[in-house]
């Protein structure tokens, strides 16, 4: 047995699936909520990765060094601003963000 | 069934744990470890995949800075986690259907779709195979050559970032009673103390207009 393309995308799609169910499980919890979005990204890379070995295109592998980049700066932010949410309501209960009324 | 296989199938078992965990753990320090550990299982995948620069580029970049960060910012924070594991369980059912069913029908249709591409292809760079390349210097022939506008953006959006990271969470505490030595240095004699000049005799004022005599 021999791995083919299907077997990562598989995993990609199990990884993702994975992350899509923390965000139903941990709908209060902002932390969380940020990590099953790094997870879903972790799975995409993964996608890309694979599809770039097995069609031989190295642009799949010069994708996911943006994809890295721009989620090391959303992180970042959102840390930020999970920080700053804390400081002013002593929470990270995504219920009580409600300052907007959206 | 070869030794890659075997690898293969060890580093994804333990990456599906780990993010299984990920989202179930109470201790929100816990759950970013196993985030870490979750990382750390794909970029030995990435190296099956041979993706070595990108591998080693996933530990450094985020199992050394961006999960450290998270890691700060979860100890920094004092979290009731009992009352935002509100409905956890209630809607764990729904959501573990939801997820099996995306996992089976995508496995269903991943697995068999993609026959063509059974043999990993050689990638070409530059007109010669990647083979006699090594992998980072293919990638960064292409991102000094192909990318390399993006490449400026991809900075631009980092230093934004960071000021912005920065930015927001600085602030000026109110009892702070620092101050800067370099006003203390600048400061003069007129910044201190001024002279005002008094009139040692001053002319009685004029008498006011007899207007409360009026009847």
């Amino acid at each position: 047995m021999t791995l083919t393309l299907g077997h990562y995308l598989t995993l990609g799609a199990a990884l993702f699936a994975i992350a899509v169910v923390g965000i139903f499980l941990n709908r209060k919890n902002l932390i969380v909520l940020l990590m099953a979005i790094e997870l879903m990204l972790l799975a995409v890379n993964l996608n890309f990765v694979a599809f770039s070995h097995y069609l031989g295109d190295m642009h799949g592998q010069v994708f996911v060094f943006f994809i890295l980049t721009v989620a090391a700066a959303e992180s970042a932010i959102g840390l930020a601003i999970l920080v700053l949410l804390f400081r002013n309501k002593s929470s990270i209960n995504v219920d009580e963000l409600n300052t907007l009324k959206g | 069934m070869d030794v890659k296989t075997g690898f293969f199938f060890l580093f994804s078992a333990v990456l599906l744990f780990a993010a299984f965990r990920v989202i179930t753990a109470r201790n929100p320090v816990h759950a970013v470890l196993f985030l870490m550990l979750s990382f750390s299982q794909a970029s030995a995948i990435w190296l099956l995949l041979k993706a070595e620069f990108l591998a080693i580029t996933l530990v450094l970049v985020y199992l050394g800075a961006v999960m450290v960060l998270f890691l700060f910012v979860v100890m920094m924070l004092d979290i009731k986690i009992d009352q935002l594991r509100q409905g956890f369980w209630k809607h764990l059912p729904l959501a573990v259907t939801l997820g099996a069913v995306v996992v089976l029908e995508m496995a269903a249709v991943l697995l068999t779709g993609f026959r063509v591409s059974d043999e990993p292809a050689v990638a070409q760079v530059i007109g010669q195979p990647v083979t006699d390349v090594d992998n980072a210097k293919e990638l960064g022939i292409l991102l000094y050559t192909e990318y390399v506008y993006p490449i400026q953006v991809a900075a631009c959006i980092l230093l934004v970032a960071m000021i912005a990271a920065i930015a927001l969470t600085l602030r000026q505490r109110k009892d702070s009673k620092a101050i800067d030595p370099s006003i203390q240095v600048r400061v003069r004699a007129s910044d201190r103390m001024s002279i005002v000049k008094v009139e040692t005799t001053r002319a009685a004022p004029p008498a006011a207009a007899p207007e409360e005599n009026k009847p």
